[in-house]
């Protein structure tokens, strides 16, 4: 292994041979994996985190802390500042003053090579990155490491490479910035949702106040310090923490010229409606149902495989999950086999533990809603099926969970869980499959798993979702435009598309 | 026998990435010293080399019996894996031991003569004393579509066994698409190996992990299927700790536990087992190892 | 022999390829440029609007999966009917107190507009789509698609040009349209309705309602089954602006208002009046063996 140096431990004698074969494929006993714990010596983590606004970190006026918990222990990990209207006004100003004194006037190559700087600083730190993220958070290292962090690096890099480029991008017209942008995010990718919004911004030439989501703050002030390393010019990028107050000042600040949203649907429409009859512009990205669509002729392996990362990716706190599952009723049954043997092979656990799969639902809160999804599933009449694994004692550990006999009417099949809760329903047609995918006020993302290529084409051409992922799923890609039909959301983030919703046309 | 012109679909970005994923087990303390030793006793030793003499073959057997003298409570390799010509030998070598003698035979590695000749030579290799033998089907046949033979051919070779454990060698690396090792597996299976195996170790690309997969992935719906248990042995190329531990992981998470034993995986490799012992010996002494204090045989 | 009397038309709306008059029974007075009664248009209500919905609806999976080319075609096929009936509606724009040289402008602009947005039927998705270089082994790409059912103000002046303006980029785009006529001047969107219907526009996709914007606000802004709500008109007062706007949350319906001015200025006609009604899909798929 790549990373065996430490000196000798005694090791326990275990049997090298399993005992005696069962007749149904057997995950347990023995050859367990040992803990395989990410070392935290080098990380800091201060007791308080402050605003940043203006270049600098400054306390909040009214001199408000509120806890982050960590899901894993339930402990206070830090506190941070809670932003007030006062605040909120300070960040919005002090992005206007930099929007008009230094980042519009700046030439646009030199722009971009700010933003190329923090796609090399997230880099440099990426590890670090990847901790915070866990341990705020609760979704594995393994993800935070291989996805969330890389991602958010790729994502300054594509877009810092268009900073001087955007005469290309509007064909026919000139783009200018818009201003100010407010941006506020959601708990589930803290950094990459933060790289999503600030990325394109400054490439765009916005300067930015950023809210990230109360229970997940930290990286986003790990990021602050990038932006002073970087000599990022003071108030581009301005951070100020705290819950949905704080946004609301955000949302409602008259020196904001855009706002860009991800979260639920519910609070999309609340924003839409609060900017309702002003000249800002906004993005959704909101809520979503995926449908999964795995037709008979699929490759049935890698579906399955497909259909976990679909719904366990991250907890299932993504909103893009595949958490409606439609499978064709000729390969149900073996479908709902591999699967639930598969389930017995997901680790549950500790997120900073390298094996894990799962890891700690993000708070105490979102734990609650998805019990009582659980009990609402059961009493609707569902048929629960959950892994056997062992969940730790301590912490917000849910377990990977199927529900079968379940039709569209249900509310596990119509309402975003948000968790690791997947229900499966059976179609017969490919006709029938399409309708019951698109029987949904969503339209965010889906999957769609046939071995024939034109097949897909139709289907996924008639799925009413921005994002289709044909034979695969949950994959992402700073070059690749993502964004919701229908009350998933409006307008798109990543990709030549992505620089839209920052510009005005001339 | 079922219709081996259907194909099952495979998606090799699928396959891969899925592969990806479970390197990315992290393996420690107890449970790497476990799968170590587990690897350790998975191993067909193997020489299968056109200048073998009955001189390396026994030195080879030595190796089996007694793999690191500093280390007596190591368990011993699975097999040693010779030609035709050597199972004497071997079988000379390795008696009183629990070590068993596999055999290449049906004129490995082409497998390019008749079916008749293939016949003898199990039958003679097993009356020499194999205990296993490692046959290569006919590509060229399965290439061109001509199933019923290879499947025909399979089914004889298993009748000539015998008592003796036959294992299929696909070739994978000249079956080119990782469907055609699935339908390669599938027909393998039915027409009765006890393991399908991935390669002679003569054609490059020998066993990769992906195809791995996609083998124990067709001997998991075999089982669903019928309930029997048929093994898997990737072969060539697999030559360090680190990687025989992947596979260990592929086939856990897979196929469970009760294919982690040498009846039902085993490593076709010449050079695995030292890498095997100096990683052992590492966990057991905190200090990595050289190549010069361990036996080359 | 005594002077021939005159067969007058009766304003109808057009709805689902039909001519109903409104379900309602109401009616309005137009009038002409010298203020004389000119006609009763219908008084759409809100069952109007209903009614016209779902006819949008029904028409438009049909007519989203029409191939570009064919779309350029009927829309190249409107911009013909329109020509050959030049005459009446210069003739109709004069009744209502153009000059006839600016009624032949019009018309002639309401021609050509149609024509620019049939050419682009089968080339804004090359413009504005994209083959994305994910670093991971799969194809991706990303197209625009039509949202669905869009509900239309057409502008209270140019009442053809201002109508054609706004209806070509909607439909051309895949979508189905519902068109609130100009208020004060709806004979020419009712007339438009026969060209239409003699256009190979299949029924649904276009359908015209007649009616006061005041009474049918709310319900072509509240309407779940509507994905668009679009108005280009500056002298929408700021209340309704936001009464549009937050009836839009309702269901996250898109609201796009371009404040136009001049109907025949240069940059009233563009692609991105297309692609204002329109998502982007991208698609992911593997790239293996």
């Amino acid at each position: 292994m790549a990373d065996d140096q430490q000196t000798a431990e005694p090791v326990e004698e275990k049997p090298f041979k399993p005992s005696s074969p069962s007749s149904k494929l057997n995950f347990d006993g023995f050859w367990e994996y040992n803990d395989a714990p990410q070392s935290t010596d080098s990380i800091e983590i201060k007791d308080q985190y402050d605003l940043f606004i203006g270049g600098e970190f400054v306390a909040p006026e009214k001199d408000r802390y509120f806890d982050s918990v960590n899901p894993t222990t339930e402990e206070p990990l830090t506190s941070f500042a809670e932003a007030t209207q006062q605040d909120v006004d300070k960040a919005v100003k002090a992005a206007r003053k930099a929007f008009t004194k230094s980042w519009s006037t700046l030439e646009a190559k030199e722009r971009g090579k700010y933003i190329f700087r923090l796609a090399r600083l997230i880099q440099e730190r990426a590890r670090e990155f990847a901790i915070l993220e866990s341990m705020d958070g609760g979704k594995p290292i393994r993800e935070s490491r291989d996805v969330d962090v890389p991602l958010a690096a790729a994502h300054f890099f594509y877009y810092a490479g268009w900073a001087d480029k955007l005469d290309y991008a509007f064909p026919g017209k000139k783009a200018e910035p818009l201003g100010v942008a407010g941006q506020i995010i959601p708990w589930n990718f803290p950094l990459l949702m933060l790289a999503w919004k600030i990325a394109p911004a400054l490439a765009t030439g916005n300067t930015v106040v950023l809210k990230p989501a109360e229970t997940t703050s930290l990286t986003a002030l790990k990021f602050a310090e990038l932006c002073r390393d970087a000599g990022l010019p003071e108030g581009v990028v301005n951070i100020v923490t705290g819950a949905g107050q704080t946004g609301s000042a955000i949302v409602n600040h008259d020196g904001v010229d855009k706002i860009a949203f991800t979260g639920s649907t519910e609070v999309g429409k609340i924003i839409k409606k609060s900017l309702a009859g002003t000249d800002k512009r906004y993005t959704l990205e909101l809520g979503g149902k995926g449908p999964n669509i795995i037709f008979e002729d699929a490759p049935v392996d890698q579906a399955v495989e497909g259909i976990i990362n679909a719904i366990f990716f991250n907890q299932g706190h993504v909103c893009c999950a595949g958490s409606r599952l439609f499978v064709q009723e000729g390969i149900a049954d073996k479908v709902v086999q591999k699967l639930r043997d598969r389930m017995e092979t997901l680790i549950v656990g500790d997120p900073l533990d390298k094996n894990t799969d799962i890891g700690a639902i993000n708070s105490e809160q979102q734990y609650n809603k998805i019990n009582e999804y659980l009990e609402l599933g059961v009493s609707e009449g569902a048929d629960m099926y959950q892994a056997s694994c062992e969940l730790p004692e301590k912490g917000y550990f849910c377990r990977p969970t199927l529900f079968t006999n379940v039709g569209q009417s249900n509310r596990i099949v119509q309402e975003e869980i948000f968790g690791p809760v997947l229900t499966i329903q059976t179609f017969r047609t490919a006709q029938e499959g399409i309708d019951k995918a698109n029987n949904t006020p969503y339209g965010l993302a889906g999957g769609v798993w046939t071995d024939k290529g034109s097949k897909i084409f139709n289907v996924s051409g008639k799925i009413r979702n921005g994002v289709v992922w044909a034979n695969t799923y949950n994959q992402f890609d700073p070059t690749s435009p993502f964004g919701g039909y229908k009350e998933s959301g409006e307008g798109r983030e990543g990709g030549l598309q992505g620089l839209y919703p920052y510009v005005k046309l001339k | 026998m079922a219709d081996f012109t259907q194909t099952v679909p495979i998606d090799q970005v699928g396959i891969e990435e899925r592969v990806a994923r479970l390197n990315k087990r992290s393996i420690k303390k107890e449970s790497k010293v476990q799968a170590l030793k587990l690897a350790l006793s998975m191993v067909d030793l193997t020489t299968l080399a056109g200048m073998d003499t009955p001189g390396k073959v026994r030195q080879l057997c030595q190796k089996a019996k007694e793999p690191y003298a500093g280390l007596p409570e190591l368990p011993q390799v699975a097999a040693v894996c010779v030609y035709p010509n050597m199972v004497n030998v071997a079988r000379k070598a390795l008696r009183g031991t629990n070590i068993n003698i596999a055999s290449v035979a049906t004129s490995f590695p082409s497998g390019m003569s008749t079916l008749e000749s293939k016949l003898e030579e199990t039958r003679r290799v097993v009356e020499d004393g194999a205990d296993e033998v490692d046959m290569v089907i006919s590509r060229g046949e399965f290439l061109k579509g001509n199933y019923e033979y290879v499947y025909d051919e399979i089914a004889s070779v298993k009748e000539a066994c015998g008592e003796a454990h036959l294992k299929v060698i696909l070739e994978t690396g000249e079956l080119q698409t990782y469907e055609n090792v699935r339908k390669a597996s599938d027909l393998a299976m039915e027409a009765g190996a006890d393991f399908i195996k991935t390669s002679t170790g003569k054609v490059k690309p020998a066993a990769t992990q992906p195809v791995t997969l996609v083998m124990l992935e067709a001997i998991r719906d075999y089982f669903y299927e019928t309930g029997r248990m048929v093994g898997m042995k990737p072969a060539g190329g697999i030559r360090k700790a680190k990687q025989a531990i992947q596979y260990l992981v592929l086939v856990r998470e897979t196929l469970g536990t009760d294919w982690l034993t040498p009846d039902y995986f085993r490593f076709g490799a010449s050079s695995l087992a030292n890498d095997l012992l100096m990683q052992i010996v590492k966990q057991k002494t905190g200090v990595y190892q050289s190549a010069d204090y361990f036996s080359n045989d | 022999m005594s002077d021939r009397v005159e067969v007058l038309k009766t304003y109808k709306t057009y709805v689902g390829g039909n001519f109903p008059r409104t379900e309602s029974g109401r009616y309005y007075k137009v009038y002409d440029g010298d203020d004389n009664i000119l006609a009763n248009a219908c008084q759409c209500s809100r069952k109007d609007v209903r009614d016209a919905v779902v006819a949008a609806r029904d028409a438009v999976e049909d007519w989203s999966s029409r191939s570009a080319y064919n779309r350029g075609q009927i829309l190249y096929r409107i911009a013909e009917m329109l020509e050959t009936r030049k005459a009446q509606f210069v003739d109709e724009l004069e009744t209502i107190g153009y000059k006839s040289k600016e009624a032949k402008a019009e018309v002639e602009a309401a021609v050509d507009r149609l024509i620019y947005y049939a050419g682009w039927s089968d080339k804004y998705q090359q413009v504005f789509g994209s083959i994305n270089p994910v670093a991971s082994s799969h194809f991706n790409f990303s197209m625009p698609e039509p949202m669905g059912v869009v509900n239309i103000w057409a502008p209270e002046e140019s009442p053809l040009l201002g109508l054609v303006s706004v209806m070509a980029p909607v439909i051309v785009g895949g979508n189905s349209c519902i068109i609130l006529a100009s208020e004060k001047y709806p004979l020419s969107a009712v007339s438009f309705a026969e060209v239409l219907n003699s256009s190979d526009v299949p029924g649904g996709v276009v359908n015209i309602l007649t009616g006061f914007r005041d009474e049918l606000l709310e319900h072509m802004t509240t309407h779940m089954d509507v994905n668009a709500f679009f108005y280009t008109d500056t002298g929408i007062s700021q209340e309704d602006r936001k009464q549009i706007d937050e009836n839009g949350a309702l269901n996250l319906k898109r609201v796009i208002r371009k404040p136009v001015e001049d109907w025949e200025a240069e940059d009233t006609q563009s692609p991105y009046f297309i692609t204002d009604f329109q998502e982007t899909k991208t698609t992911w798929h593997p790239v293996g063996f």
